[in-house]
């Protein structure tokens, strides 16, 4: 035990001793939760419209107006034919451009009805159809008070909405949770993996494997630092999402530190693993950064509904750790749900954990090649 | 220049003598490309919608039978209690709820208003307003038939209406695949290029193998030069084979000039690889590397505008965009691709990229020092 505890010792002295490593580990979970918990949203605000209105009457002024003064909306340009269009979506200032043809206003007066059209630039599909929706919905409004105004007819189906959860449409509801598990995952398996192929690297390994150490316990002691570490940054950032972001905690927050203690080991049991089957830094540097970063942001969830995807993904998905650490935080931070909701998501984690670690300590060979 | 050809000689024979890298270079993004751009989409269908008919009339029967024709919506829950309902809610069981209230058939023959309830999971903010707008648009359209039902007197014209046509220019049917896998594959190409161009270097000085270079009449900007050369040329062929694959499986459109496309990622490459040798000459193990190559790397992608609208992003974030090469490479791939954009379009966008690049390859110069 003694013998142990002197090489954990020995491993706080190594992290300790590279301060500038130390810095980078406590900020950078902290920077990035602040700039994106800001920056990441799925809201409109401001796109750049141009308008066609070869009809220039009271009603398609009126329209124009209501658009520009929505904050969805900038009213960039006044454009001229139909060949404008073109010109001024091709260099990317007007994200869409609405058009009101000549008869219009003819149109609405003689036969009651009037077609315009909303005409968007789909090189970026999300955006396209938010802005579709939007546009959409604005004329609806100006339809309802039109017509009321003009025929005294109610909407008599009128729908009272509530949004649960997230009263006010928050976007940081769900990206919060999704950069938290992102850089958790990340930071962790990338921290072990370099930790013990370091040690293979500068051949410092084989003074540890003739030690009277177990290799159990040089792993053992190779990740508690790391976890202790770990989990001062997991309470670092539920503070900071705390008085940043307004995020709250709804459940237990015992049960939310008792999970994320899990998703650490998973992370760097994970770590160990990719260790053991690289032979450089470089190589654990590769697998663990460019292996897991395009898979964790865009199968996790985190930005991509998951109900979405083609089912072959949500098949796929089902074996990525990320989802599951997701799905609990919302849970118990928003939802506020109890263990009972999420014993099923803590399971697997727990049977990817032990996985992880059986198949490493299966394959840490105690002999040099 | 002969000098710069044997640097060049000495990175390659380096990166390809680890068989794994070597390998890896271009399997992983080209398997990842593949795998993961059918996945993203943003497309919703199959809202899951649970139901509380409190008044089985005829009516509310029509309203959910339009519901479900509608295409967006699946009935996964139908239920009279409001507990039961908001339990579904609760365990994710169904997106929304709609709450019919009693007498809903009454008031609408008789012209009252009659309220009814919609409860939405909101913790997503962007997939809960498109669900609503989506329920929305089918109750519009419900309580225009019920007015003109009504209303049998009052002529057509005494109920103006504005009818919305949408176009999706560029990308007519909104394939995600076009939009995602040029932004993938570039994510893909600068992760490589940027760790491995900035370990290599940070390798040399860890394991004292830069002294040896350091004492030869080697000059700064020739080094400089030739480390990054190699890993330009394998993200030019990591970009080719993708879009080659690209084409093949998802049939992607190359509506504008391909070469001028491959220019622009030359220029970004250099401008990428620049900045990651300026990080690795003042980081002095590839731990240390790793970790700020990591943070400006994550920050690059996620606020390049790959994954959500620029749009929605604050000022301040778009300001900072300005020195970020991969927001401009985002663009300037979509412009490409799906606009067909000339130079002309993209004029600003190219010169700003090649600003950045030249300045992050004299910092990347000026910083390196010889003398250890």
């Amino acid at each position: 035990m003694k013998r142990f505890l002197g090489f954990v010792k020995k491993e706080f002295l190594h992290i300790f001793r590279d301060y500038r490593t130390l810095v980078i580990l406590f900020g950078l979970p902290v920077a990035e939760i602040l700039i994106f918990g800001f920056v990441i949203s799925m809201e409109i605000k401001d796109a750049g419209i141009a308008f066609l209105d070869l009809s220039k009457d009271d009603v398609t002024q009126k329209i124009s107006d209501k658009m520009c003064s929505s904050d969805f909306f900038r009213k960039v340009e006044d454009l001229e034919s139909y060949h404008d269009i073109d010109m001024i979506m091709k260099t990317g200032r007007a994200k869409a451009v609405i058009v009101f043809g000549e008869d219009f206003g003819r149109d609405l007066i003689s036969r009651g009805e009037a077609d315009m059209s909303i005409i968007t630039d789909a090189s970026e599909p999300n955006t396209a159809t938010l802005i579709t929706n939007y546009a959409s919905a604005i004329v609806s409004d100006f339809n309802m008070e039109y017509r009321e105004k003009n025929s005294g007819a109610k909407i008599l189906v009128s729908p009272e909405v509530r949004m649960f959860y997230n009263p006010e449409l928050r976007s940081h509801f769900m990206f919060v949770p999704g950069v938290i598990t992102f850089i958790l995952i990340l930071i962790c398996a990338l921290m072990t993996s370099i930790t013990i192929t370091r040690e293979k690297e500068f051949g410092t390994m084989e003074v540890l494997l003739v030690s009277p150490l177990k290799p159990s316990h040089i792993i053992l002691g190779k990740v508690m630092p790391y976890f202790i570490l770990s989990f001062i940054n997991v309470l670092l950032i539920l503070l900071l999402s705390r008085i940043a972001f307004d995020l709250p905690v709804k459940g237990s927050l015992f049960l939310l530190l008792a999970e994320s203690m899990l998703y650490i080991l998973m992370s760097l049991s994970l770590g160990i693993l990719i260790s053991t089957v690289s032979k450089t830094m470089q190589q654990a540097i590769f697998i663990s950064l460019v292996g897991l970063m395009l898979p964790t942001i865009l199968l996790s969830g985190f930005i991509f509904p998951l109900e979405n995807m083609p089912r072959v993904y949500d098949v796929v998905a089902y074996f990525l750790p990320p989802r599951y650490y997701i799905t609990i935080i919302k849970n118990i931070m928003i939802k506020g749900t109890g263990f009972f909701s999420v014993w099923k998501e803590t399971l697997i984690l727990t049977i990817m954990t032990l996985f992880f670690i059986v198949l490493s300590v299966r394959k840490f060979k105690i002999r040099l090649q | 220049m002969r000098t710069i050809l044997y640097l060049i000689r000495k990175e390659f024979l380096q990166i390809f003598r680890d068989k794994f890298i070597g390998k890896a270079i271009f399997a992983v993004p080209l398997v990842q490309m593949v795998l993961l751009v059918p996945a993203v989409t943003f497309e919703i269908k199959n809202i899951n919608l649970g139901i509380i008919d409190r008044d089985m009339s005829p009516v509310s029967r029509n309203l959910i039978s339009r519901l479900e024709g509608s295409g967006f919506f699946k009935i996964t829950c139908f239920t009279h209690s409001e507990e039961e309902a908001n339990n579904m809610l609760h365990r994710n069981r169904c997106d929304m709820i709609l709450h019919i209230p009693e007498g809903l058939d009454e008031k609408t023959t008789s012209g009252q208003v009659c309220p009814v309830m919609v409860s939405v999971n909101a913790i997503n903010a962007t997939t809960a307003q498109l669900s609503w707008a989506y329920l929305n648009g089918v109750l519009q359209d419900y309580n225009i038939d019920i007015i003109r039902q009504n209303a049998a007197v009052t002529t057509l014209s005494a109920m103006p209406q504005i009818k919305v046509t949408n176009r999706y220019w560029y990308n007519e049917l909104l394939n995600y695949k076009y939009y995602m896998l040029p932004g993938i594959l570039a994510i893909l190409v600068t992760a490589i290029g940027f760790l491995l161009a900035g370990l290599n270097l940070v390798k040399e000085k860890e394991t004292g193998t830069i002294e040896q270079i350091n004492v030869t009449p080697i000059k700064k900007y020739q080094f400089i030069t030739a480390k990054t050369i190699p890993f330009m040329i394998i993200g030019l062929v990591d970009l080719a084979l993708g879009l080659i694959l690209g084409k093949i499986l998802f049939d992607i459109p190359f509506r504008g000039s391909i070469g001028l496309m491959f220019l622009c990622s030359a220029i970004f490459l250099a401008g990428v690889l620049g900045l990651a040798l300026f990080i690795s000459t003042f980081s002095s193990t590839q731990q240390q590397y790793m970790f700020i190559a990591f943070f400006f790397m994550i920050i690059f992608i996620l606020m390049s505008g790959i994954f959500t609208p620029m749009d929605s992003m604050p000022l301040w974030a778009r300001k900072f965009d300005i020195i970020n090469p991969m927001a401009y490479l985002m663009k300037i791939y979509r412009m490409i691709m799906l606009k067909g954009s000339a130079f002309s379009d993209l004029a600003r966008d190219f010169y700003s990229l090649l600003i950045l690049a030249v300045v992050f390859m004299s910092l990347a110069v000026r910083k390196y020092r010889k003398t250890a």
